[in-house]
């Protein structure tokens, strides 16, 4: 799957499970196993499993959460973890499986390039297995990796772990989860390290790679890293006060290249005020790019003087974009508020904002069954595709042919909080 | 002309914290950036360079001052803003002290978790709306559930409950008056990133981040700098070793490590083959209770 200007020094990846799947263990075993943990963590975790009674070093605890949570026994919050190898950087996103499971595996998933989803090999498909398969889809996780865990529990038998594969294969299937999407297998055990970063010896009838062998060599890309060019405006730069001369009419438009690239002298299109220009120079601190790629952020300046503010877009001007005051969407509604559907809401796509108000709710998706259910409301950790109407038109595109104008997130209009993520259709 | 073909992890978390940086300039109408001349907030600058340059920055630079910073640090603080052109805004615990919304418990009590209030009175005096911060996520275990823009109610207080969930790169800084948003480019960053972009970008860093001569007594398995605040104790005996610091702050807090590391690339090789965490080895007060850091930052600390 390699591709052109896709980065691939940095793979971030999320972990879906319970505590009882080995989750945490299997962390702190990525972790300890690469060197990551250093030795006055390590005494405190050994302190630690002494103090709770136990007679090997607990490697969950390096996972170990915050007071709060040790105070009221659950875990609150997506965290965020390191570590390197030689060959590229890697961001662990830690979500919780039990509390508000939809919206902090949303959350996790919305930057993650591969899932691991843990199978209990004890246990096997379970409904959270379907679930957690259901949102790696839904928020387009293109590599998936099926670790079935616990091996060492069920005496490193074979033919359970592949009847444990067809029965994921069958569910994968069913919900067309393999369409653009990889998916692979690892038997192991967390706990004795097995099949992780070492292969170890209770396993020897599996060939195949081990856990991290998979995240070495799988391609950082997003499901539909788009090719073409977008190219939000954040900020606009005009230092037209200073002493500088040769800055009086600078102008440069500063963001992200979310998808695509540019280079200087292409012909490129304002959105939405369809303005025409051609790029001038592209900058990145005291440096002139040629070309700028995707996730690179520049300062890009045009030949012609147009009036450009935050929350435009540039493009190709042999592509186009039709602005669009409608957005059909699927909706993952993140706040303990129900959404009120009479009121008006901001929402956030790219870097514009608009006002926004529901138009209808085409339909439930019911995250045990995957049947659709009608509703008239929004609750939290519910998924719906719904309809809203907005006050000024955004450049979007869909999620699945495009992760960054393809996405949005609902902002309370009197709180400011962030209640709800989209996913435009 | 530089073509790129493909980013490197530093031009990832390059890209990613200019992008944090100018949401926040356009999001928010009056943010500051936190700046102490420690390694993490040089970092910081350079990125606000990159990503506002020829441009003045939309923000001005404060730094809360305990009184208990070692010179060469301030120094190159104040040589730094003005090298950089920029506003630069200090203001001191011990200026609490005098109000009287700092009250020490023993004269000597590390000042570092004071920080919080000053930080807080700066917040109301200039109206800032988000305060920028060179954290990261790898420091500590409060850290690694940390949002890239953090809210914090009208007491700066966090409350890791109460979090609002943040997706793709869609970051929501929208306060009431009153209220604040803490921003950290560099959340995703570690120590190592650091120190390799400290090593790309050629950044000038204080002095006594680099192998130095130093009278220390050993305390508790923790190397104690000698100075005017920090006194040798009646039995204990004064030796002269070579030093660094991996993390600068309050005099009183911060330790130095063993190390003949005297360029930024030795302290990459000894930091890969390193075995105590950043603040494991160099902060003498993460360690009174499990959850320091957690309880700091419910109190307004960044």
């Amino acid at each position: 799957m390699s591709q052109e200007n896709i980065q691939d020094s940095l793979l971030r990846f999320m972990t879906c499970g319970s505590v009882d799947d080995g989750k945490s263990t299997l962390i702190g075993r990525l972790l300890f196993d690469t060197k990551t943990i250093l030795t006055d963590t390590l005494t405190q975790i050994e302190k630690t499993s002494k103090k709770r009674g136990m007679t090997a070093v607990d490697l969950s605890l390096i996972t170990d959460g915050l007071q709060a949570e040790r105070e009221q026994g659950i875990t609150i919050d997506v965290a965020y973890r390191y570590f390197s190898t030689g060959t590229r950087k890697y961001i662990i996103a830690d979500a919780p499986g039990h509390e508000q499971y939809t919206r902090n595996m949303v959350t996790a998933a919305s930057t993650a390039h591969l899932a691991i989803i843990l199978i209990d090999a004890r246990k096997g498909v379970l409904t959270q297995t379907r679930r957690h398969s259901f949102l790696a889809k839904l928020v387009g996780i293109p590599h998936i990796v099926v670790a079935i865990n616990k091996m060492d529990l069920i005496d490193y038998d074979e033919s359970k772990y592949k009847a444990i594969c067809e029965s994921y294969k069958a569910f994968a299937k069913e919900i067309k989860l393999s369409e653009n999407r990889t998916i692979e297998f690892v038997p192991m055990s967390a706990l004795n390290g097995d099949m992780i970063v070492d292969r170890g010896e209770s396993i020897s009838w599996y060939k195949g790679p081990t856990l991290l062998d998979i995240l070495e060599k799988t391609t950082a890309d997003y499901a539909g890293k788009d090719k073409n060019f977008r190219f939000p405006i954040q900020f606009v730069c005009r230092p037209h006060a200073s002493d500088d001369h040769d800055l009086h009419d600078f102008r440069g438009f500063m963001g992200r290249v979310e998808s695509g690239s540019i280079s200087v002298g292409d012909e490129i299109t304002v959105l939405p005020s369809q303005y025409k220009s051609k790029i001038k120079l592209i900058q990145l601190g005291d440096t002139q790019l040629k070309k700028a790629i995707s996730e690179q952020s520049v300062t890009i300046l045009l030949e012609d003087e147009i009036d450009i503010s935050r929350g435009d877009m540039i493009i190709k001007s042999n592509d186009s974009i039709e602005p669009t005051k409608n957005i059909n969407a699927m909706v993952c509604w993140l706040s303990e508020t129900p959404m009120a559907s009479s009121r008006t809401y901001l929402i956030r796509h790219t870097s514009r904002e608009s006002k926004a108000k529901l138009d209808k709710i085409d339909f439930k998706v019911n995250i045990e069954t995957l049947v659709h259910e009608s509703i008239t409301n929004l609750s939290m950790n519910d998924i719906a595709q719904v309809t809203f109407k907005l006050a000024q038109p955004v450049m979007a595109d869909s999620y699945q042919n495009n992760r960054s104008t393809g996405a949005f997130i609902i902002i309370d209009e009197s709180t400011y909080h962030t209640v709800g993520a989209g996913m435009i259709a | 002309m530089t073509t790129l073909s493909n980013l490197t992890h530093l031009d990832w978390l390059e890209s990613e914290a200019i992008h944090i940086l100018r949401e926040v300039a356009g999001q928010c109408s009056n943010p500051v950036l936190l700046f102490s001349g420690g390694k993490d907030s040089l970092c910081l600058l350079r990125l606000a360079e990159k990503a506002f340059r020829p441009g003045r920055f939309p923000f001005p630079l404060l730094h809360i001052d305990t009184g208990h910073n070692y010179d060469e640090v301030i120094q190159f603080r104040d040589l730094r803003a003005k090298e950089l052109n920029e506003r630069l805004i200090v203001r001191s615990v011990e200026d609490s002290m005098k109000r009287g919304t700092v009250v020490l418990k023993t004269p000597d009590e590390p000042r570092n978790k004071h920080q919080s209030v000053t930080l807080l009175e700066a917040i109301a005096e200039f109206e800032f709306d988000c305060c920028i911060g060179g954290a990261r996520r790898d420091e500590e275990k409060a850290r690694a559930k940390e949002r890239i823009m953090s809210f914090r109610d009208e007491f700066g207080q966090w409350d890791p409950k109460n979090q609002r969930p943040e997706l793709w790169n869609l970051y929501n800084a929208k306060v009431h008056k009153g209220e604040n948003i803490r921003a950290f480019p560099i959340s995703n960053w570690t120590e190592m990133d650091v120190w390799q972009y400290i090593e790309r970008e050629k950044l000038g860093l204080p002095s006594i981040y680099f192998a130095h001569k130093r009278p220390i007594v050993r305390r508790g398995g923790a190397i104690v700098p000698i100075t005017p605040l920090t006194p040798k104790k009646d039995n204990e005996v004064i030796e002269e070793i070579i030093v660094r610091y991996r993390t600068v702050g309050d005099i009183t807090c911060t330790a130095p490590v063993e190390s003949v590391a005297n360029s930024v690339e030795k302290i990459i090789i000894e930091t890969a083959s390193t075995t105590i965490t950043e603040r494991g080895a160099t902060r003498l007060d993460d360690q009174t209770s499990d959850a320091s850091m957690e309880q700091r930052k419910k109190e307004g600390y960044f």
